[in-house]
């Protein structure tokens, strides 16, 4: 997409020429992400208290405080299998759903509205109805289980049981995540020329032949897209943790995310906060740095 | 099949939304409500300050949208129709930040907030929400102004219109879908942020509707009737709207990476 049009013929103006044009832009952007983020990094470099105030310079201690929190490895290790596991099942799922919704049949168009209801709706909204239906003696899910006759005797406390909380939040990470990723493997898709798919055919290719050996090497860019925008968006997942479990009992379904969140806003100890706010953001910015990367081939051609 | 899948819970949502309040825990459960309790959709607005979470929702996302249009529109018609040095820098910047979330740099943002005074108000909201949603805009917009053909344009300019006139009566109209993608993305982001608001608002009275929802759960006895039909009045029209700009979506959301 953009800029495509550009006009060789006239002459590279100068970026003082553009910034009546631009300079707002910057300029927000500036404030909102560039501010916050030098901000951010000053603070896990300072001493601060809890009630905020900053107490001169610090070194590297906020950092020594975070890394000798017992509980900080526990909830790294479970902040990878999260991003991972959501982001994994969220693609296995999207593929087939996309080559579901691409072929024409009766009510796609349902289908294909159906699918952006969990987009569109709040992230916490959509959390807090899986949270009734997740509910002990009422909530839908033990009530079929009940009526399936899969369930006999006591109820499962979904959200409460250490057992089974953290791969509800898997779940849900996963139910809000399917649409966007079906909608750009869907566009990867659309985008395959029939002609290509039609000679194979012709060739004698079975309907799985053209998809193992057309169709998916020609979806791989969609679907490294697909997958990069999930890993950042899963890692940054803060509403649906937050909205169902709070990150507990205690930490036991924290990520980083929220654990940083909660150390800061919580239990204003905002120092090892700062610096596992930094950590976080250091994250992103390298999975950002690989977008960045991988998508510049294709913006180069356009 | 798949369709019911993705919607089920939101049409147990309304079920739920139509129940009188002793049937929630009534055993035996039942899914569909004994007695449609149609009152409730009347009955919330004096039961919890709705109206309130409403407000502070409609003015953050309305504002936070115009602001938005006023930023990217002319960034986006510059970079798409202009040569300059900096100008892969400036779409760099702008493609970097559309893959920030607010979450990571909360701190940051709270404490920038509080600099400036603005904690618990409205204004930091909107300038927040309008910064994280730029990206989107710049490169949707861009993609369709660099789709509309020099020439129309210089032919206006010959005609004695100035570029700002060429641009308003012109190209503007033309690129009216990418405008409405562009105006809608921005007002349902806003509208359904979370975590800036949760961190930012502190009084109840100026809470949006995605966190002040949050005020019905974890009591004892949740009032979840009346949550869900405060949910409902929430998603129901932002569903719509999402829906109207199905198509140029994606475009938007992985521009610079899928063509």
């Amino acid at each position: 997409m953009g800029g495509n049009n550009v006009k060789k013929r006239r002459p590279a103006n100068s970026i003082i020429s553009a910034l009546p044009w631009i300079g707002p832009a910057i300029l927000l952007i500036l404030l909102v992400v560039v501010w916050p983020a030098i901000e951010l990094i000053r603070i896990s470099l300072t001493k601060i208290s809890s009630a905020g105030a900053l107490e001169g310079f610090n070194g590297l201690g906020n950092y020594k405080l975070l890394f000798e929190n017992p509980d900080l490895k526990t909830i790294a290790i479970r902040t990878v299998t999260w991003v991972l596991s959501v982001v994994f099942l969220t693609v296995i799922i999207s593929l087939p759903l996309a080559q579901l919704i691409n072929q024409s049949f009766p009510g796609r168009k349902f289908v294909r509205w159906a699918m952006i209801v969990p987009w569109a709706a709040s992230v916490v909204m959509t959390s807090i109805i899986w949270k009734w239906m997740l509910e002990l003696t009422s909530g839908e899910f033990n009530l079929t289980l009940r009526q399936l006759g899969i369930q006999k005797g006591q109820p499962v406390d979904w959200l409460r049981d250490p057992r089974y909380s953290f791969f509800v939040l898997i779940w849900v990470a996963v139910f809000v995540s399917i649409p966007f990723t079906t909608f750009v493997i869907l566009a990867g898709l659309q985008s395959i020329p029939h002609d290509i798919i039609e000679a194979a055919q012709v060739d004698g290719a079975s309907s799985w032949q053209v998809y193992r050996r057309i169709k998916f090497p020609l979806l791989r860019n969609s679907l490294l897209i697909a997958t990069i925008i999930n890993l950042i968006n899963v890692f940054n997942s803060f509403p649906i943790i937050w909205a169902l479990t709070r990150g507990g009992p205690g930490y036991n379904t924290d990520t980083t995310t929220t654990f940083a969140y909660k150390m800061a806003f919580v239990e204003y100890n905002m120092g090892p906060s700062t610096a596992l706010g930094v950590i976080n953001f250091g994250f992103i910015m390298l999975i950002v740095l690989i977008y960045l990367r991988v998508t510049k081939a294709t913006r180069d051609q356009a | 099949m798949v369709g019911l899948f993705f919607i089920y819970p939101y049409i147990n949502m309304l079920l739920t939304s139509l129940k009188p309040h002793g049937e929630l825990y009534a055993t035996p459960t039942t899914r569909l409500p004994k007695s449609w309790q149609f009152d409730n959709y009347l009955n919330v607005w004096a039961a919890a300050p709705i109206a309130n979470f409403l407000k502070a929702s409609v003015v953050v996302s309305v504002c936070a949208t115009l602001l938005v249009l006023i930023v990217s529109v002319p960034a986006a018609y510059y970079v798409a129709r202009n040569r300059f040095k900096g100008r892969s820098a400036f779409l760099l910047l702008v493609l970097a930040t559309q893959m920030f979330s607010p979450t990571a740099l909360i701190i940051g943002i709270f404490r920038e907030v509080k600099f400036f005074g603005l904690l618990d108000t409205w204004p930091a909201l909107i300038v927040v929400n309008a910064g994280f949603n730029l990206a989107f805009a710049v490169w949707l917009l861009s993609g369709f102004f660099a789709s509309v053909p020099v020439e129309i344009e210089e032919a206006a300019m010959v005609d004695g219109c100035t570029r700002f006139q060429a641009l308003r009566r012109i190209v503007l109209p033309v690129t009216l879908p990418g405008l409405v993608t562009a105006v809608i993305f921005t007002f349902v982001a806003t509208w359904n942020e979370f975590t800036v608001a949760l961190t930012v608002i502190s009084s109840p009275a100026r809470q949006p509707i995605s966190t002040g929802i949050t005020t019905f759960v974890g009591q004892y006895d949740v009032a979840w009737e009346y949550l869900f039909t405060t949910t409902a009045i929430a998603i129901v029209p932002v569903v719509i709207l999402f829906i109207s700009i199905e198509k140029y979506l994606v475009g938007g959301l992985t521009a610079g990476s899928v063509k």
